[in-house]
């Protein structure tokens, strides 16, 4: 039957000569239908809406269309209008209704919304292109088909414990011009497929990019005093619409190609075997307090999307000014419709949540101990395969790692392993004890849920890069404009004895020696590893721990450092490639220290400088452990035995690995302490460990392998 | 925006001219289809193309379509760098063959 032949192809009412009909309230925000678009909007507390409509990038509207009383189904607002161009319009809202801010209500009709749902958003097409800020509508709700040509590509569903995943910011992968990207793809998602054999030769499986959904790099933006450089917000944690990818990201963004051009990213990552997940911030919008400005939410219906106190004001969790009110079944409905959404059409593999803690809060703010988005999160069809990931922590004092409401599905940004590591590294005293269990996935914090809800992770987006992590003792963060207070204080870092930069050659070698262990450790570690973009060449942020404004080399990643730095960035590869290539690190299950299927040692066995001697006192900074690689997986796959000594103290120690069975022999896999090239080695070409013991220098790691 | 559609002994000749938006992409697109019968072999001449937006590259997308489904062949000509770059980014360029005039397109027609 041809679409002609539907009775409700044909409009029903008229205004200004525009052909209507009553809409379909579902699905939420505009659809193209037969013959025309569908608009439908939800507001629980507004008494009338009007349709906005422009023509692309147009200042004033060419007709506002009220919708008709029986064009309201509940509080949802839904008008089909004939006869429109889809791809040549541009549509928002006006609601009316109560200004109280003591109930809530912030309705205002003289501003101009954009649709929460509003898959492409205009006004930002071209990153850095400063806005007219006399445009009464700044970020302006378009239209799309999603029918992009997806072939035979489908999410990867790459087993967790396999991971091995790569924070990235889509524009800094890219910019600097050293990166070889054309000039107009630069800083891109198409940049980013032209790096994609560099995301393999490093073994990375699965990149993390922070904020993708629609934002405003000029929210804030402001001039830097001292360089006359303009801060952005770069960084992107502040969403628009949390249902379009940013344009600005997107080489086509000016031909509103961001959609498929995202879609085309994802499908080359994914026919290269790397999966994606998103940074996803739904813990507030770009809106700020009760002084910012009306884009979307605040004046379609402000008591719902966001928690306010008993007086109106808006709650701070996000340190951001608002918070979303995740737990509302509206809003609820909203993310789920929005995580949906990027899993089935743009094939997303996982989602990461930004300051996750703040979805188990109750309206009120309270913390839930059953948060029912979450847990519908947890077991939604449509997400079933997607991985999970909470930051679990929020500005607002609430800090969950260890204790996140997981459902058995969810995964931690692991903050303990982070600053365990960095403390043991750094050689603090009485470390060992914390080591060993971070070593082992922290069984010590995830004991029912397994190593696969530990993100293992030294550094991060927010906070020091990996080598100003060894580089600096505090942070430098003055070209932030903000006196340099801001930013974390509690780094454990270490400068290896100079305060940043340093010709000293002994120095130098100290900090990448420090480099790799920090690599090696996390790579031997049982649990998902996540490298922050540009540590495997010693990417520096000169001591800044919070560069979320600077649209520079602070954040970009300078690729002649692939070469200046190779010797660094061929230890990252080697050391991925080592873990991937033994599934005895990666198991799904924490090890048991037993050997309950009588292989001839156990699973994992901790040792100190004599086999079956940890020193576990309080002064003690040396540890090693072996794996008996015939318990990967369970005992279901076979692999070699793997030893690992730890010698984080100044001087050198002499460590003696376990005996292993007949016919085997111990292998020099890696020794951070040995200068570049024989500090790892390729698989095959290891040397074999001559004397019964081994010598590690002042702060290094030791691999061996037993085959 | 012009369309000129050529019948040729052995292809069908579109030539596209001006600009192809949201207004004038039904034009186009009714003309593409309309040639693009199982067993066609066409040549799509975009040399004379000032300016294609979403809706003008979706058409060469439909095309791809069609072309598979019915087994034909179709080349696109004179596409301008700009036009390649969006079609790169957005990654449908590798669907099809590209030739820059179209005595090219001919030989193409004849080597697919």
């Amino acid at each position: 039957m041809a679409m002609d032949q539907r009775i409700d192809g044909y409009p029903t009412h008229e205004y200004e000569g525009y052909p209507l009909r009553p809409g379909k309230p579902l699905p939420f925000g505009a659809s193209i239908v037969p013959g025309g678009i569908n608009f439908s909007i939800y507001s629980s507390a507004a008494t009338s809406c009007t349709l906005v409509l422009f023509n692309k990038r147009e200042k004033a509207p060419f007709v506002e269309i009220p919708f008709f009383e029986e064009f309201r189904i509940g509080d949802v607002f839904a008008m089909t209008v004939f006869g429109l161009n889809w791809e040549e319009i541009e549509y928002g809202y006006r609601m009316d209704g109560p200004f109280d801010p003591e109930q809530g209500h912030r309705f205002d009709k003289t501003k101009i919304l954009m649709d929460p749902y509003a898959r492409v958003i205009g006004g930002r097409e071209v990153w850095g292109v400063v806005p007219d800020w006399n445009d009464p509508y700044q970020h302006r709700a378009r239209l799309v088909l999603d029918d992009f040509d997806w072939e035979h590509d489908k999410p990867l569903e790459t087993p967790t414990e396999d991971l091995v995943i790569y924070e990235m910011h889509v524009r800094s992968f890219t910019a600097h011009e050293s990166s070889g990207v054309s000039k107009r793809a630069r800083g891109t998602f198409a940049g980013i497929i032209d790096k994609i054999p560099y995301l393999q030769a490093l073994g990375v499986n699965c990149v993390e990019l922070l904020p993708v959904y629609e934002f405003d790099e000029f929210e804030n933006s402001r001039i830097n005093q001292q360089t006359g450089e303009t801060l952005y917000n770069y960084w992107g944690y502040s969403t628009l619409g949390f249902f379009a990818p940013k344009a600005g990201f997107a080489a086509t963004g000016k031909f509103n190609m961001q959609v498929d051009e995202f879609k085309n990213l994802v499908k080359q990552l994914h026919a290269a075997g790397i999966e994606v997940m998103l940074d996803v911030v739904f813990n507030h919008t770009a809106e700020g307090n009760e002084r910012g400005p009306y884009i979307s939410f605040r004046g379609l219906d402000n008591k719902i999307y966001y928690m306010l106190t008993p007086e109106g004001y808006y709650f701070n969790f996000s340190g951001t000014g608002n918070t979303l009110n995740c737990n509302n079944p509206i809003v609820r409905g909203m993310v789920l419709d929005c995580l949906r959404y990027w899993a089935a059409e743009y094939h997303i593999d996982g989602f990461r949540f930004d300051l996750a803690s703040i979805l188990g809060r109750a309206p009120n703010g309270a913390p839930l101990s059953n948060p029912p988005l979450l847990e519908q999160l947890a077991y939604d069809p449509i997400l079933a395969h997607c991985k999970l990931v909470a930051e679990a922590w929020d500005a607002g004092g609430l800090y969950q790692v260890g204790s996140f409401p997981a459902y058995n599905r969810w995964a931690e940004w692991n903050g303990k392993y982070r600053d365990g590591v960095r403390k043991f590294v750094k050689g603090e005293p009485g470390m060992v004890g914390d080591i060993a269990q971070r070593i082992q996935g922290s069984p010590d914090l995830y004991a029912s849920r397994g190593p696969t809800a530990s993100i293992n992770f030294i550094t991060a987006h927010d906070g020091f890069t990996l080598i100003d992590l060894v580089s600096y003792n505090d942070k430098h963060n003055e070209a932030n404009g903000e006196n340099g207070g801001d930013g974390a204080n509690d780094n454990n870092s270490w400068n290896c004895g100079w305060e940043g930069q340093t010709e000293d050659a002994g120095i130098n070698a100290l900090r990448r020696q420090q480099v790799k262990n920090f690599a090696a450790l996390m790579m031997v570690s049982q649990g998902i590893p996540m490298i922050l973009m540009g540590d495997e060449v010693g990417r520096t942020q000169y001591g800044n721990n919070n560069t979320y404004c600077h649209d520079n080399e602070l954040n970009w990643f300078d690729w002649r450092q692939t070469e200046t730095d190779a010797d660094l960035l061929r230890f990252f590869q080697r050391i991925v490639a080592f873990r991937r290539a033994h599934p005895i690190l990666r198991n799904r299950y924490f090890l048991s220290h037993r050997d309950y299927l009588g292989l001839g040692a156990p699973d994992i066995s901790f040792h100190g400088t004599q086999p079956g001697s940890p020193d576990w006192s309080d002064g003690s900074r040396t540890l090693a452990f072996m794996l008996n690689g015939d318990y990967a997986r369970g005992g279901s796959l076979r692999d070699d035995y793997i030893y690992v000594a730890m010698n984080m103290h100044w001087d050198t120690v002499g460590f003696t690995p376990p005996e292993l069975p007949d016919g085997l022999r111990w292998h020099v896999t890696a020794n951070t302490g040995v200068p570049s090239p024989h500090d790892i080695w390729d698989p095959g070409s290891e040397p074999v460990l001559s004397d019964r013991s081994v010598l590690l220098g002042g702060r290094s790691v030791v691999i061996l392998v037993g085959r | 925006m012009n369309v000129n559609v050529t019948q040729e002994s052995n292809y069908t000749l579109l030539q596209a001219s001006g600009d192809v938006d949201g207004a004038t992409a039904p034009t186009l697109q009714e003309a593409v289809l309309d040639a693009a019968e199982p067993g066609c072999r066409l040549l799509l001449d975009m040399s004379e193309v000032t300016y294609m937006s979403s809706a003008g590259l979706r058409i060469m997308l439909l095309l791809y379509r069609q072309i598979t489904a019915g087994k034909g062949k179709a080349i696109l000509v004179g596409l301008s760098e700009d036009l390649q770059d969006t079609m790169s980014a957005t990654g449908f360029l590798k669907f099809f063959t590209l030739a820059d005039d179209i005595a090219g397109g001919v030989i193409a027609l004849d080597a697919s």
